[in-house]
C-alpha cells in the first residue's frame, strides 16, 4: 500500500505551497514519522513527515516548484510495488493552480502532520493561530487546559456557537484566536480577549506580507480568568462641570459645529531630530530638549513660510496674523485642558522656546497661569505621543485656523532603498478650518514642516 | 399567608377543591381510614365521608381505569398512587385510556382526572421503590405532568390541576412532604405551564425540578461565595414545558446545567437539552450538561444510594465545567 | 361503602343464579309468542342491519377503503341487539374493538359509522378513532377499546359515577371470553362487587380468543362461574337466541338499577368470520365443517324462522326488509365515500381539552 506525500494545507488560507528542499532522495528507506521534505506555506516553512514506511520510490515535484495544496509530491512504497497508476494519475508535478481559483483545496485527510523546522527562528509557540494543529496547542502560552493531545481534526476550527457569532459580529478572524476550551475550543472569553487586543493597537497585527522571515505574532499573554463582573449600583453618576470644562465644552462646540474641519496626516522621520536632541544633551544636559520643543520650533519656522495657515476666520474677512503665538495643549491635573501660549515664536530660538514651554506647562498643570498667558494663540499644537497615541485629530481652538496633533515618536520597520530598516517615525495630523486653509495649503505647510524636522539644520536659520 | 408543610399544602388544596366542587372524589390505597400512607389525606374521610374519600383494594389498574371511566361521565376524580412506582401497573389505563380518550373520540370525552402521589427516591427504599418515572409520562401526548418543589407550589399547582379538564400526572416527593414554606391562604392558583425562577443570576442557568431544586439552590449558594451568579429555574410543569423561560435564561447566561433525579438515557433533561440547543444555539458558549441519577437500579446500601443521585458537589462540578473554570480548591487563600 | 358494608347477603345472590347450568327455559319460538310484534320486527331488523353492514365492511376492507384492523361481528348479532334493547337512552355502553354491532344496535347512524371506518371527518370520532374506537356521547356509547380488557375498569368507573351522582343509569360492559383472564377483569369485578356498582358484565364467549380456543386459555371455562370469586350474581345464556339474551339482560339491568349490584353474564355465541379481516374464517384453527355446523345456529336465521312460524312476518316483509337494509347500507357507503378526509390541522386538535 503506497504512502503518499502530499502538499499539506498549512493554514486555512493556503492555496499553494513551495517545495523548498528534499530531505531524502529516491531510493532512501523511510520510516513512519520521518521528515521527508521541507515546504513553504503562506506563513511559515515546515517539514512534511511520512505517514507510513517504505522506500522513497519517486519524487514528483522538484525543489523550487510551487504546487497547489493537495498535490502529490512523492510516493513511498515497497521496492517492488507497482506505483505506475498512482504516478500517472497524480503526476502534475509543478503544475500551477488555475488562474483565478479562489477556493483553497481542502486539506486531504492523509496530509502529513505539520511540524515547524527545528532550525528556524523561534516559531514553536507561534504556530498558535492555526488552532487545528493539535500539538501546537500544547505550546500555547496562557492556554488553560486545552487537551493538547487531541489529534488534528481535519481542519475544522473548534469554537462554541456563541464564540463564532461574537467573532463574526466583531469582525474577528477565528483563525487568529487561540482557544482555551477543551481540544482548543474557542470560547467567549477567548474572543473577548482577542477583541481587547485588536482595539489595543497594531502591535498585535501580523507584519505586512512579503517580509521574509515574518512569523505570526506570539499568542497574547494570559489574562487572569475570572467570572464576568457585574457592576452593582446605579448605572451612572453626574459630576457637575468645572468652570474649565464648561469653557472647553462651549468653545469647542463653537469650533466644531460651525467650523468645517478637514484633516491631513503626514509621517515624519524623526531620526535627525533625535540626533539633534542627543547632540544638545551632550552639549548641555540641563537643557532637556524634548521632541515637542523641536516640533514647536519647527512649526514656528513652517508658519513663517506658510502664513496662510497662521490665520483666522473672522466672518467677513480672514485674519492673517503677523506674529506667531503658539498654543501648547496641556492636560490639567483634575481633568481638563488648557493651552498656554508661547508668544512671538518667530523671534525665538529653540532654546528659548524650550525654556518657556517648560515653564508654562508646569504652571498650566498647577493652574497658575495668568489669563494673558493662555489666550491669543494663532496656532496650536497638541501632543499625545507621551501617552502612546500613534495619531489623532484635534479640534481647532477657535478662532484659530488650524491645530497640529502630534503622535508618538516610535520605532518602526521602514523600507529604505528596497531594504527594511528600523526607522523613527512620528505621525502628525493637521486639522484645518476649510474657510481659511484649503487642502493644498495645508499639505504644503505639512511638507515644509516635515522637511524642517527631517533636516533640523533649517532651525539654525 | 402562613407557614405550612408541603403535605399540609396538598391537604389544604384537596379540601378546598372538594368543598367547592362536589364532583371531586379522592380514591386510593389507605387514603381514608388510615389517614393516608403519607398522611397527605389526613382528616379527609372525616370531613367528606366514605362516598368521597374511597379506600381501594390494591388494584392500581382497576381503580385508575375506574377513575378514567368516572371522569368521562361527569366526575373529577383524584386517584392517589401510594407511590408512583406502582403507577406502572396502571400504565395501560393512564396511557391508552386517560391520555388518548379525547383524541380517539374525536373530542367527545375529555378526562378531567388527577393522578397524584410521591415519586422519586426516599431513603434506602431500594430498587423498586425509588424510581423517578416522570420522563415516561412526559413522553405521552394528552397527559400533563406537574412536579411541585415547594409547599406553596404544591398548593397552587394541585388546585389548578384539579380544575384542569385533562389527565394530570401530579408527582410529589416523599422527601419533600415535611418541608415547610409560606403558603398563601385561600384561592391560590398557579397556572400550569409556567416555570418559576427560584433564584436569579447571570452566569449560568441551572434547571431542576422537585427534590433536586434544593440541591440546585445549595450549589448556587456555595457558588455565590466564589463569585458565580447562578440562575435556578424550576419548570414546575414538565408537560407542557415553559420552554420560553428556559431559552431566555440561556440566552442571557450562555450556558446551562440540568439536574434531575431520573436515569440519564432519554430522561427529561435530554428533552430540555434538545430544546435549548435548537432555540439558543448561537448563544451557547459551552455544551449543555446534565447531572442525573446514576444509570442503575437504586441500591439499598446507604453509601451506594448516595452515589446514585445528584448532590451539591456534582452540580458545582458541572457548573464549573460549563464556565471553563477551575473550581476554588479548599486550600486556596 | 363503609367497611361494614361488606356483603352480608352473599348466599341470596349466589342462590339466585349460581349453579352449573342455566339452560334456556323455552325455545326462541316460545319466547317470541310472548313479545310484541313491533319489538320482534325491530330486533330482526337491527340484527339484519348489522349483518349486512359487516358484510359490506368486509368488502370495503378488501378494496382497501377500510384500513388497519377490522373485527367483524357476524354471527354474534343477537348478543348486542338483545342486550341493548333492554337499556334506556341514558344507560352507558362500553365494548371492545369488535364494536360495530354494538354501535349500530345503539342507534348510531350507519353512515357515520361507515365514515369512521373509512377514516373520514364525518365519522363518529371525526375519523381519528377508526374501527376500534367508535364513540357517541349523545347516545352514551363510551367506546370501542382496543386493549383487551381495557374497557372493563372504565365501565366500573362509569357505574361508580352514576351511583355517586344518584342517577338511575346502568352500565353495560361487553368483552370477549379471552378477556376473563386479564388482570383488569379481575380488578374490575372485584371493585364492582365490593363497592356495589350498577354494572352488567357481558362476556361474549365466541369460544376463540383469536386463534386460541377457550379450553386452552382458561383454567376454568364455565366462564360465568368466575363471578363466584367476587361474590357476584351470574348466569349464562344462549347467545344465538336474541330473546333469551334479552330476557337475561332484563333481569341483570334491573338488579343493577334497583340494587346497585353487578352481574356477570356469559353469552355463548360464535363468530362465523375470522378474528379479524386478517384471519381466515376457517382452515387455521377451525375446520370448515365446524363453522358450517355453527352456521346452522345463525341467530338471524333462527329469528326469521321463529317469526315466520309465529306469523309475525311473511316473505313479503322479509323482501322489503332486505331491500330496506340494503338501501341503508348502500347509502351509508355512499355517504362515507363522498365525505372528505379530516383536515390536516386535525392532527393536533383534541390533545388537551380547554
Amino acid at each position: 500500500m503506497a504512502v503518499k506525500i502530499l502538499m499539506p494545507k498549512g493554514s486555512d488560507t493556503m492555496t499553494e505551497g513551495k517545495v523548498l528542499k528534499w530531505l531524502k532522495k529516491e531510493g532512501d528507506q523511510i520510516s513512519t514519522g520521518e521528515a521527508v521534505v521541507e515546504i513553504e506555506t503562506d506563513k511559515v516553512n515546515m517539514e512534511v513527515e511520512a505517514m507510513g514506511s517504505g522506500m522513497l520510490r519517486k519524487i514528483l515535484v522538484q525543489a523550487g516548484k510551487v504546487v497547489p495544496v493537495g498535490e502529490l509530491l512523492a510516493l513511498i512504497a515497497k521496492p517492488d510495488e507497482d506505483i505506475s497508476s498512482l504516478v500517472k494519475s497524480e503526476g502534475s508535478a509543478g503544475a500551477q493552480p488555475p488562474a483565478g481559483s479562489t477556493v483553497p483545496a481542502p486539506a486531504p485527510a492523509a496530509a502529513a502532520p505539520l511540524r515547524p523546522p527545528t532550525n528556524a527562528s523561534p516559531v514553536g509557540t507561534d504556530v498558535a493561530p492555526v488552532p487545528h494543529a493539535g500539538p501546537a496547542h500544547a505550546a500555547l502560552k496562557g492556554g488553560a487546559t486545552p487537551s493538547a493531545q487531541e489529534p488534528a481534526n481535519g481542519g475544522r476550527i473548534l469554537a462554541s456557537p456563541l464564540a463564532r457569532r461574537m467573532a463574526q459580529e466583531m469582525g474577528l478572524d477565528l483563525n487568529r484566536i487561540a482557544g482555551s476550551g477543551p481540544a482548543g475550543r474557542i470560547v467567549r472569553q477567548d474572543v473577548e480577549r482577542a477583541a481587547l487586543l485588536a482595539v489595543g493597537g497594531r502591535a498585535a497585527r501580523v507584519p505586512e506580507a512579503g517580509s521574509a522571515g515574518a512569523h505570526p505574532p506570539a499568542p497574547p499573554p494570559a489574562l487572569p480568568r475570572r467570572p464576568a463582573l457585574v457592576p452593582t449600583g446605579p448605572e451612572f453618576y453626574d459630576e457637575p462641570l468645572s468652570s474649565m470644562r464648561k469653557v472647553i465644552a462651549t468653545r469647542l462646540v463653537q469650533s466644531k459645529a460651525p467650523v468645517p474641519h478637514f484633516y491631513l496626516t503626514i509621517e515624519v522621520d524623526m531620526g535627525r531630530a533625535k540626533e539633534l536632541r542627543e547632540s544638545a544633551k551632550a552639549l548641555n544636559p540641563d537643557l532637556g530638549l524634548s521632541y515637542n520643543d523641536i516640533i514647536l520650533k519647527a512649526c514656528a519656522a513652517a508658519l513663517e513660510l506658510h502664513p496662510q495657515v497662521n490665520a483666522s476666520f473672522q466672518g467677513e474677512a480672514i485674519r492673517y496674523y503677523r506674529r506667531i503665538h503658539l498654543g501648547v495643549a496641556v492636560a490639567v491635573e483634575d481633568g481638563g485642558l488648557i493651552t498656554p501660549v508661547i508668544r512671538n515664536c518667530e523671534g525665538k530660538s529653540l532654546q528659548d522656546i524650550s525654556r518657556e514651554a517648560k515653564d508654562l506647562i508646569a504652571r498650566a498643570r498647577s493652574r497658575k497661569l495668568n489669563p494673558d498667558e493662555y489666550t491669543g494663540a494663532t496656532f496650536s499644537i497638541s501632543n499625545l505621543g507621551m501617552m502612546g497615541i500613534e495619531e489623532f485629530s484635534a479640534v481647532i481652538n477657535p478662532p484659530e485656523g488650524a491645530i497640529l496633533a502630534v503622535g508618538a515618536v516610535a520605532e518602526k520597520p521602514v523600507v529604505v532603498k528596497g531594504q527594511v530598516e528600523v526607522g523613527l517615525r512620528c505621525r502628525m495630523t493637521l486639522s484645518c478650518d476649510h474657510r481659511v486653509v484649503d487642502g493644498a495649503t495645508g499639505a504644503k505647510f505639512l511638507q515644509t514642516l516635515k522637511q524642517i524636522l527631517e533636516n533640523p539644520v533649517y532651525l539654525a536659520f | 399567608m402562613s407557614i405550612r408543610t408541603y403535605r399540609e399544602a396538598l391537604n389544604q388544596a384537596m379540601r378546598e377543591e372538594m368543598r367547592r366542587d362536589e364532583t371531586i372524589v379522592l380514591m386510593g390505597e389507605e387514603v381514608g381510614f388510615y389517614q393516608g400512607a403519607y398522611k397527605v389525606s389526613k382528616g379527609m374521610l372525616e370531613e367528606f365521608g366514605p362516598m368521597r374519600v374511597l379506600d381501594t383494594p390494591i388494584t392500581e389498574l382497576g381503580f385508575t381505569g375506574l377513575g378514567v371511566g368516572a371522569a368521562m361521565v361527569g366526575l373529577r376524580p383524584i386517584v392517589e398512587m401510594m407511590t408512583f412506582n406502582f403507577s406502572m401497573l396502571a400504565l395501560d389505563q393512564i396511557v391508552d385510556s386517560a391520555a388518548k380518550m379525547l383524541y380517539m373520540s374525536g373530542g367527545q370525552f375529555p378526562v378531567p382526572l388527577v393522578i397524584r402521589g410521591p415519586g422519586g427516591a426516599g431513603h434506602q427504599l431500594a430498587a423498586q421503590h425509588s424510581q423517578a418515572l416522570e420522563a415516561w409520562f412526559c413522553h405521552v401526548p394528552g397527559l400533563k405532568v406537574v412536579m411541585p418543589s415547594t409547599a406553596a407550589d404544591a398548593k397552587g399547582l394541585l388546585k389548578t390541576s384539579i380544575r384542569d379538564n385533562n389527565p394530570v400526572i401530579f408527582i410529589e416527593s416523599e422527601v419533600l412532604y415535611g418541608t415547610r414554606g409560606e403558603v398563601p391562604e385561600g384561592e391560590y392558583l398557579i397556572p400550569l405551564g409556567i416555570a418559576d425562577i427560584k433564584r436569579r443570576g447571570k452566569d449560568v442557568t441551572l434547571i431542576a425540578h422537585s427534590r433536586m431544586i434544593s440541591v440546585a439552590l445549595d450549589a448556587a449558594a456555595d457558588l455565590e461565595r466564589e463569585g458565580i451568579e447562578v440562575e435556578v429555574i424550576d419548570p414546575r410543569t414538565l408537560r407542557p414545558l415553559d420552554s420560553e423561560t428556559l431559552v431566555q435564561s440561556v440566552k442571557k447566561t450562555n450556558r446551562a446545567v440540568i439536574v434531575e433525579e431520573g436515569w440519564p438515557f432519554c430522561g427529561v433533561g435530554a428533552q430540555i437539552v434538545d430544546i435549548l440547543q435548537s432555540r439558543a444555539f448561537d448563544y451557547l458558549d459551552a455544551p449543555i450538561l446534565r447531572v442525573t441519577g446514576a444509570d442503575v437500579p437504586t441500591p439499598y446500601a446507604k453509601n451506594l444510594e448516595h452515589l446514585a443521585f445528584p448532590d451539591k458537589q456534582h452540580v458545582m462540578d458541572a457548573v464549573n465545567k460549563v464556565l471553563y473554570r477551575q473550581p476554588a480548591s479548599a486550600d486556596a487563600p | 361503602m363503609q367497611p361494614t358494608d361488606v356483603g352480608s347477603n352473599t348466599a341470596n345472590l349466589t342462590e339466585l343464579f349460581c349453579g352449573p347450568d342455566h339452560p334456556p327455559a323455552q325455545t326462541l319460538e316460545e319466547r317470541a309468542r310472548r313479545e310484541e310484534p313491533a319489538l320482534l320486527k325491530t330486533l330482526l331488523e337491527q340484527m339484519l342491519l348489522i349483518r349486512r353492514f359487516e358484510e359490506k365492511a368486509a368488502e370495503l376492507y378488501t378494496l382497501g377503503k377500510i384500513g388497519g384492523f377490522c373485527h367483524l361481528y357476524i354471527g354474534q348479532e343477537a348478543v348486542a341487539v338483545g342486550a341493548i334493547s333492554t337499556l334506556g337512552p341514558e344507560d352507558y355502553i362500553l365494548a371492545s374493538y369488535r364494536d360495530h354491532g354494538h354501535a349500530l344496535a345503539r342507534g348510531m347512524d350507519p353512515g357515520e359509522v361507515m365514515a369512521e371506518l373509512c377514516g373520514k371527518q364525518s365519522g363518529v370520532s371525526k375519523g381519528k378513532g377508526g374501527s376500534m374506537h367508535l364513540f357517541d356521547k349523545r347516545r352514551s356509547f363510551l367506546g370501542g377499546h382496543a386493549i383487551v380488557g381495557g374497557q372493563i375498569p372504565l365501565a366500573v368507573g362509569a357505574a361508580f359515577a352514576s351511583k355517586y351522582l344518584k342517577q338511575p343509569r346502568v352500565t353495560l360492559c361487553f368483552f370477549g371470553e379471552a378477556a376473563v383472564n386479564i388482570g383488569s377483569f379481575h380488578e374490575s369485578l372485584n371493585l364492582a362487587a365490593l363497592w356495589k356498582l350498577p354494572v352488567v358484565f357481558i362476556c361474549e364467549n365466541n369460544r376463540f380468543g383469536m386463534g386460541t380456543p377457550i379450553e386452552r386459555a382458561s383454567s376454568l371455562y364455565e366462564l360465568s362461574q368466575k363471578a363466584c370469586a367476587y361474590n357476584m350474581a351470574r348466569t349464562w345464556v344462549d347467545g344465538m337466541d336474541v330473546l333469551a339474551v334479552r330476557e337475561v339482560l332484563k333481569e341483570a339491568v334491573e338488579r343493577a338499577r334497583k340494587e346497585n349490584a353487578p352481574t356477570l353474564i356469559e353469552a355463548r355465541t360464535y363468530r362465523f368470520m375470522g378474528h379479524s379481516m386478517s384471519d381466515p374464517a376457517h382452515g387455521h384453527y377451525r375446520t370448515k365443517s365446524e363453522v358450517e355446523e355453527q352456521r346452522r345456529h345463525d341467530p338471524i336465521k333462527n329469528m326469521t324462522v321463529a317469526l315466520e312460524t309465529t306469523g309475525v312476518i311473511d316473505s313479503e316483509f322479509l323482501d322489503e326488509l332486505d331491500q330496506k337494509i340494503r338501501d341503508i347500507v348502500e347509502e351509508a357507503v355512499a355517504f362515507a365515500e363522498r365525505s372528505p378526509e379530516p383536515e390536516p390541522q386535525e392532527l393536533y386538535t383534541d390533545i388537551y381539552a380547554g
